[in-house]
């Protein structure tokens, strides 16, 4: 439904000309927000930028995390995300800030919610289904070896 | 003139495998023992048809016959001759062909040689098998025809998605089909067991090597899938627990429990009902996956064309045979005793644990990719991501992997922990090493802590069953065991240490600019225009150095752009090294950072400014080496399996031939 | 319990697996018969128009204040972009809501000036004011995942409703009744 325009340029099958109209082609479909496809100079903070941008999901792409694609949206969280760090705010606020906007759906690291303490239950149960399993198992083990 | 005879071969197939059903099933019955002699037979020409049909399909294909619908949009004539013929089953129809070609295949291989089960067991796995595949193949014939024709002839066809052009997509589908559908023969072989009420050792020996072959398919398919999206996809992930990523492991870890529980089954009559409940659910896995990723139910970063139509029917399927084989289960599982007894401290008792655990694994993943289904029905959307799985997998899989360690050296039904303590003394050793280290180097985040520290002990234990043994007289087996244990090791290194020391750069270089990226040094030296087969290219010429090495190495990462269908790919470089791997992707040429109007003004000095993404991943190709490594394992293993099979057989021959001499 | 009498797995156990296939086939069942719907709406209808101050887009024409959309008129809010096809799709579905009178505002995002000096030039030019998101902070701001898209926004500067994807001839009543009802 929202797809993006393509130069036709690129179908040109002069080597030259393509190398000439590559740049124009780029500009219209890559992030041009400032931070997009410039790291942060402070590394610790860059760090703390690639772990938060790693776990939120690309609204155009939707398979992918904002770390991981070229779509320009992508690129513009990916500068906002690097922007509210430099500025000295914490990652979870950030998330924060993008689920208000977008719901859940943006981050893939589900939060406790009512919705998704399931999630949580699971594994928990899993836990306790698994020690319940062994213990019958194994119970009054050594009268019976004995 | 080929679609027409593939479409014909398919039919019969399906023909076939609906008499072989029929035979089967009759032959159990007094009545109809006569028709049991023909399963075989059939079972093996039903295979050869299938195989024939797949056969027709790569040929339309490798001529690109324009005028069967299937080629026409998704081949190109100007395309590789190599990616015409993988473009056989890089789309829907061709994989489900290529799916029901394992299948039949495979079913003809049990029949020619498997004779060791009762007759009556083999008729009702091969009538299981038949019934299976007449499912798959009413839904290529009915739902996914890979031969249909199209008229009027189109003078060109629409191509392959760019990022399928690649020698990942023809070694990945087919060595993970192989897998996937391998596990239909442990279905098979489970519902015959449970028909007939065969459950015991034999039958967990019969199974075994088909389950061993299937899964190091299943190894080597996922290792395979997980290199290709790493260097394709140009970002330098690895896995991402997307949903598609997750249907192929599913299978994996079913079939990694099966085969311990196979074990335990061959060597002690024990957890029988169990095992066969995981031959059922391991090939369920598989149809689950299959369904999870045609029926586009989940939203998934992987091309498949999503038609809920299709979806309806492989639901419908899998209702059929894996709610079929779960009543069955229900039904006869109660008459299945749990067989032999042991404690807890000794090689059944670990192995149980081993189970317990990938069945949790199993679970989480499971549950992790259905849930955004689930909050679906609720309204409401969900991503589930790494940031749940690792450390939920973790959570079962740190345990596991400590038992690993130590099970392989406990005696089957009953030993003590103080035998077998002083040899863990050194990997305990090597944990506690690794782990001071690790804190004195400082900022390595928990999991890829844990994974580094275990990685060490895991190895040193691993190699400890060989301890005392002579070498040459280990059975193959054993060697398989150790091989794939450490291939486990080496895997959780190379991922714990790609998450835990990987270094990215960013940048925008002039050409003749120097970036460094954690030892390397990385110039840009040219940029020049290339031309493909199929593609044009912007090349770069990057010359690096490792530290102050004097070696200086090439890499070419290019800019793609292919012309039919127009798409742009980026085609990164790799450089390895004993120590990791150093990775290098060409961007575009950069936008200056900051405002746009001054970007425009100084597009004449600005000029030759060109993004690069650079990768330095100590120890990353580790995660693959231990996959293959894990296969090689299985390998072994099978290899010394089918050898005593062999030398059992041959000496049943020489014992039966004195006897028939002595008689006369 | 003697040697001699195996245990045998408990019988809920044994149909467990079977329970679990078909909880996971009701929950797809569902899933299959639902309609697909892989936008991503805003979680911010109902709430309260983010503020934010965008520089003009085109020069001679006024930016975007957040603070016009709470003049006690609703308003359109359309981001919009030259490189979008289906921006162009809705472009006479646009000048027709301007021409009954409804005030559109423009936010022209991730765009360069003479690419939108022709779009407009070509498709007609329905906005008020046009405001340039270069970096699409703004669009992230509105949760905002794709182009084009449209807000209605009451009076007071409260989201009412979100159009996703191109207005057609077919969405105008639509978006009318919504501008209506946001006017009371």
């Amino acid at each position: 439904m929202k797809r993006l325009l393509r130069s036709p340029a690129g179908l040109g099958p002069v080597i030259v000309c393509l190398a000439l109209a590559a740049p124009a082609v780029a500009q219209e479909e890559q992030s041009t927000a400032p931070y997009a496809y410039r790291q942060l100079d402070d590394p610790a903070k860059e760090t703390k930028a690639q772990d938060l941008m790693e776990s939120l999901r690309c609204l155009q792409c939707q398979g992918q995390s904002i770390a991981d694609s070229d779509a320009p949206i992508a690129g513009s969280m990916r500068s906002l995300v690097r922007e509210r760090i430099a500025a000295g705010e914490d990652p979870e606020a950030i998330r924060a800030w993008l689920i208000e906007r977008y719901g859940d759906y943006v981050s893939y690291a589900p939060q406790l919610t009512g919705l998704t303490w399931p999630l949580f239950a699971v594994p928990a149960f899993f836990m306790l289904v698994a020690f319940l399993l062994l213990r019958r198992r194994f119970a009054g083990k050594t009268e019976d070896a004995k | 003139m080929m679609a027409e005879i593939g479409l014909a071969a398919l039919w019969l197939a399906a023909a076939l495998a609906g008499l072989q059903l029929v035979a089967g099933s009759l032959g159990l019955t007094t009545r109809g023992a006569v028709l049991g002699g023909a399963v075989r037979p059939v079972a093996m020409v039903q295979g050869l048809l299938a195989l024939l049909a797949f056969a027709c399909l790569i040929y339309v294909f490798s001529v690109t016959d324009l005028s069967v619908k299937l080629v026409a949009l998704n081949s190109h004539s100007m395309k590789p001759l190599v990616y015409k013929i993988a473009g056989a089953w890089g789309n829907h129809e061709g994989s489900m062909l290529l799916w029901v070609t394992v299948m039949g295949m495979a079913g003809g291989f049990v029949a020619l040689v498997e004779r060791r089960l009762p007759e009556r067991t083999m008729l009702a796995t091969l009538a299981g098998q038949a019934f299976v595949s007449i499912g798959f193949y009413a839904f290529l014939l009915l739902a996914s025809n890979p031969f249909e024709r199209l008229s009027p002839v189109p003078a060109e066809g629409n191509g392959l998605n760019p990022l399928l052009q690649d020698l990942g997509l023809a070694f990945h589908p087919p060595t993970l089909y192989l897998g996937y559908v391998g596990l239909s023969i442990a279905f098979s072989f489970a519902i015959g067991a449970l028909i007939t009420r065969e459950v015991g050792p034999a039958f967990a020996r019969a199974m075994r090597p088909w389950v061993l072959g299937a899964w190091i398919f299943l190894t080597v398919g996922i290792a395979a899938g997980s290199y290709w999206a790493y260097y394709e996809l140009g970002w330098g992930g690895w896995w991402f627990w997307d949903p598609v990523e997750n249907a192929s492991l599913m299978p994996w870890l079913a079939a990694t429990a099966l085969l311990h529980s196979c074990s335990v089954l061959a060597s002690r009559n024990a957890l029988r009902a169990w095992t066969v409940m995981l031959g059922v659910v391991a090939f369920s896995m598989s149809m689950i996956g299959t369904f999870l990723v045609r029926s586009g139910i989940l939203t998934s970063v992987h091309a498949f064309a999503v038609d809920p139509q299709r979806g309806t029917f492989i639901l419908a399927l899998l209702a059929i045979y894996i709610g079929g084989a779960l009543t069955l289960f229900g039904l006869r599982a109660s008459t299945v005793t749990e067989g032999e007894r042991f404690a807890l401290v000794s090689r059944e008792g670990a192995l149980v644990f081993n189970n317990v655990m990938l069945s949790a694994i199993l679970g989480i993943v499971l549950f992790g990719t259905l849930y955004p289904l689930v909050a679906e029905t609720f309204g409401a959307k969900v991503s589930v991501g790494p940031p749940y799985f690792n450390p939920m997998g973790a959570l079962f899989a740190v345990p596991m992997l400590v038992v690993l360690a130590v099970g392989p050296l406990l005696r089957w039904r009953r030993d003590r922990f103080a035998r077998v303590g002083k040899n863990l003394v050194i990997p305990a050793m090597l944990v506690a090493a690794a782990a001071i280290g690790l804190l004195m180097i400082g900022g390595v985040a928990l999991l890829p802590f844990l994974g580094l520290a275990l990685a060490l002990g895991l190895a040193w234990a691993s190699l400890l069953p060989l301890k005392g043994r002579n070498l040459r007289r280990t059975p193959l087996p054993i060697w398989g065991m150790v091989t794939a244990h450490f291939g486990i090791a080496v895997a959780l290194f190379g991922m714990s240490s790609e998450s835990a020391f990987s270094v990215e750069k960013l940048v925008a270089v002039k050409i003749g600019e120097v970036t460094q990226v954690g030892p390397w040094g990385v110039k840009l030296d040219t940029v020049e225009p290339v031309a493909g087969p199929n593609w044009t290219a912007l090349e770069a010429r990057l010359l690096v150095r490792y530290g102050t090495d004097g070696k200086v190495s090439r890499m070419l990462p290019q800019s793609r752009s292919f012309w039919a269908p127009p798409q742009q790919t980026s085609e990164s470089a790799l450089l390895t090294r004993w120590n990791g791997q150093l990775y290098a992707v060409l961007g575009g040429e950069a936008p200056a950072a900051g405002d746009k109007s001054e970007a425009k003004s100084d597009a004449g000095s600005d000029q030759g400014r060109w993004q690069l993404r650079l990768w330095w991943k100590p120890f990353v190709p580790l995660i693959w080496l231990g996959g293959l490594l894990i296969a090689l394992g299985g390998a072994l293993a099978l290899a010394g399996h089918v050898l005593a099979d062999l030398r059992r057989i041959n000496l049943r021959s020489k014992i039966a031939y004195r006897r028939e001499r002595q008689g006369r | 319990m003697s040697d001699t009498v195996p245990p045998r797995a408990p019988r809920w156990a044994i149909w467990l697996p079977l329970a679990l296939f078909i909880g996971f086939f009701a929950l797809v069942m569902i899933g299959l018969y639902r309609p697909a719907d892989r936008n991503v709406a805003s979680a911010l209808v109902g709430k309260s128009m983010p503020r934010f101050d965008l520089p003009p887009a085109l020069p001679g024409r006024p930016g975007l204040d957040s603070n016009v959309l709470a003049n006690g008129k609703p308003h359109l809010v359309n981001v919009f972009a030259s490189w979008c096809v289906p921006c162009r799709v809705e472009a006479p579905q646009l000048a027709e809501l301007a021409k009954a009178g409804v005030p559109i505002e423009g936010i022209s995002v991730r765009d360069t000036t003479e690419n939108l000096q022709g779009f407009l030039e070509e498709n007609g030019d329905p906005f008020q004011r046009i405001g340039a998101d270069d970096d699409g902070k703004v669009q992230l701001a509105l949760g905002s995942s794709g182009v084009p898209e449209t807000y209605v926004v009451d009076g007071k500067g409260k989201i009412v409703y979100q159009h996703i994807g191109e207005i057609r001839p077919e969405h105008l009543g639509l978006l009318l009744g919504k501008l209506q009802e946001a006017q009371q």
